[in-house]
């Protein structure tokens, strides 16, 4: 709880973390569970912050500057 | 408050004498004004180092973790909260510890004064309801009221919680302070501009560490900034590091941190890193009845279960 407040407070989209008790009996409801996580997760699309640059595209952008220059 | 000071010498210079501690934490004049320094005192000739003014904002609890020796502590109210909270984490035992306890009136602001100051700031005094400020030729006066540490300005818990000898009278504690008033204006305000928010809060952190330092409930041998194997949080200044980083110290201090404002008071780029401690501390209060160190007997919300515990986010 504490931590999905504070996440959430940070600037995550209410929707984009779940939390959920399964047990391995409960097929169904993991079924469920899966298909609302993804169709939320859809529905909010690609996050845009808390992602971190990967090098591949800093290395990228870097060459770019050099072959500008 | 200026004169609790010879209480406080008085009270270590027994203590030592007697043998009943073996050292004394308290604070010393710092090298730089506005920034008294923690000072451990072993003999009873050196307690005249030991002063008392509005410029003690470091938690002493800090310095308490894992010791070994009896010892005198000189505790605000924070600091008194924090050393409970040290004895429930098993990081001291009570019976070590003779807490000297200072009623606070509250700590001056040191990065507001910096900011305000036109000048290099060469001499700082003060009485019991004004600061005045010289530097570069220039005199600035305040009164201590305007110049505040935020912390203590909404703090309700000034006296100490506990101590074993009181070097004053307790003071009036502040009633109907709206403690949370920022919080709840973050709270309210979309995703994107949370986001755009703490971008902005946390652009200037050179990651330093010294908020985590200055605060005495991270005491972990290796702490998780530091650790390479596993790294557990990019080392960069990528924004996403960066409030990573933040993200984790704060979400260690949840049911822990006393607001004490020293991860603040240290930052030297003048973060507001208690923006994220509060939140926490807001909760804790909203959804476990809370409040840390207020009470040896009482275990943290992090560590106890109850099965009333809310979790409606758990589907
Ligand atoms: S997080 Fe900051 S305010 Fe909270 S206990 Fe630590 S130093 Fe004090
Ligand atoms: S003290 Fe300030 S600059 Fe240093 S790591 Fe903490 S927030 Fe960042």
């Amino acid at each position: 709880m504490l931590f999905k407040n504070l996440i959430e407070y940070m600037g995550l989209e209410p929707g984009r973390l779940h939390f959920s008790w399964i047990s391995s009996a409960e097929s169904t409801k993991f079924v469920e569970v899966v298909n609302e996580v993804t169709s939320a997760i859809k529905a909010l699309g690609p996050r845009k912050s808390m992602v971190k640059t990967p090098l591949t595209d800093i290395k990228d952008k870097a060459t770019e500057h050099v072959d500008i220059h | 408050m200026l004169t609790y000071i010879d209480k406080i010498r008085q009270i270590a210079e027994g203590f030592l004498k007697e043998g009943t501690v073996d050292m004394v934490i308290g604070f010393r004049r710092g090298t730089l004004p506005l920034m008294n320094e923690p000072c451990l005192i072993k003999r009873p000739e050196d307690v005249k180092k030991l002063v008392w003014d509005s410029n003690c904002g470091i938690n002493l609890a800090n310095y308490l973790t894992n010791r070994k020796e009896k010892i005198g502590i000189v505790a605000k109210g924070c600091d008194s909260r924090n050393i409970v909270n040290h004895i429930i984490e098993n990081k001291i035992k009570r019976e070590q510890l003779f807490i000297i306890g200072v009623p606070c009136k509250g700590m001056i602001d040191r990065h507001a004064i910096e900011a305000l100051f036109p000048s290099e700031i060469e001499e700082v005094v003060e009485d019991e309801s004004r600061i005045v400020v010289t530097g570069g030729g220039v005199e600035q006066i305040w009164s201590k009221a305007e110049v505040l540490q935020e912390n203590c300005t909404i703090c309700i818990h000034r006296n100490p919680v506990v101590y074993d000898e009181l070097v004053a009278d307790l003071v009036v504690e502040q009633k109907d302070v709206d403690r949370y008033e920022d919080i709840r204006r973050i709270e309210g305000i979309s995703p994107e501009e949370k986001r755009d928010y703490f971008n902005d809060l946390l652009s200037s952190c050179i990651r330093c560490y010294a908020c985590r330092n200055a605060c005495p409930l991270c005491y972990c041998p290796t702490c998780f900034v530091d650790a390479s194997r596993p790294q557990w949080v990019g080392k960069s200044q990528d924004p996403t590091d960066i409030e990573t980083f933040h993200f984790l110290r704060a979400f260690h201090c949840a049911g822990r941190c006393t607001d004490c404002g020293a991860c603040e008071r240290a930052c030297p780029m003048g973060i507001k890193v208690r923006v994220l401690t509060k939140k926490l501390e807001k909760d804790c209060l909203e959804l476990f009845d809370w409040e840390t160190g207020m009470d040896v007997e009482k275990r943290a919300p992090l560590r106890t279960y109850s099965p009333d515990d809310p979790d409606d986010m758990i589907r």
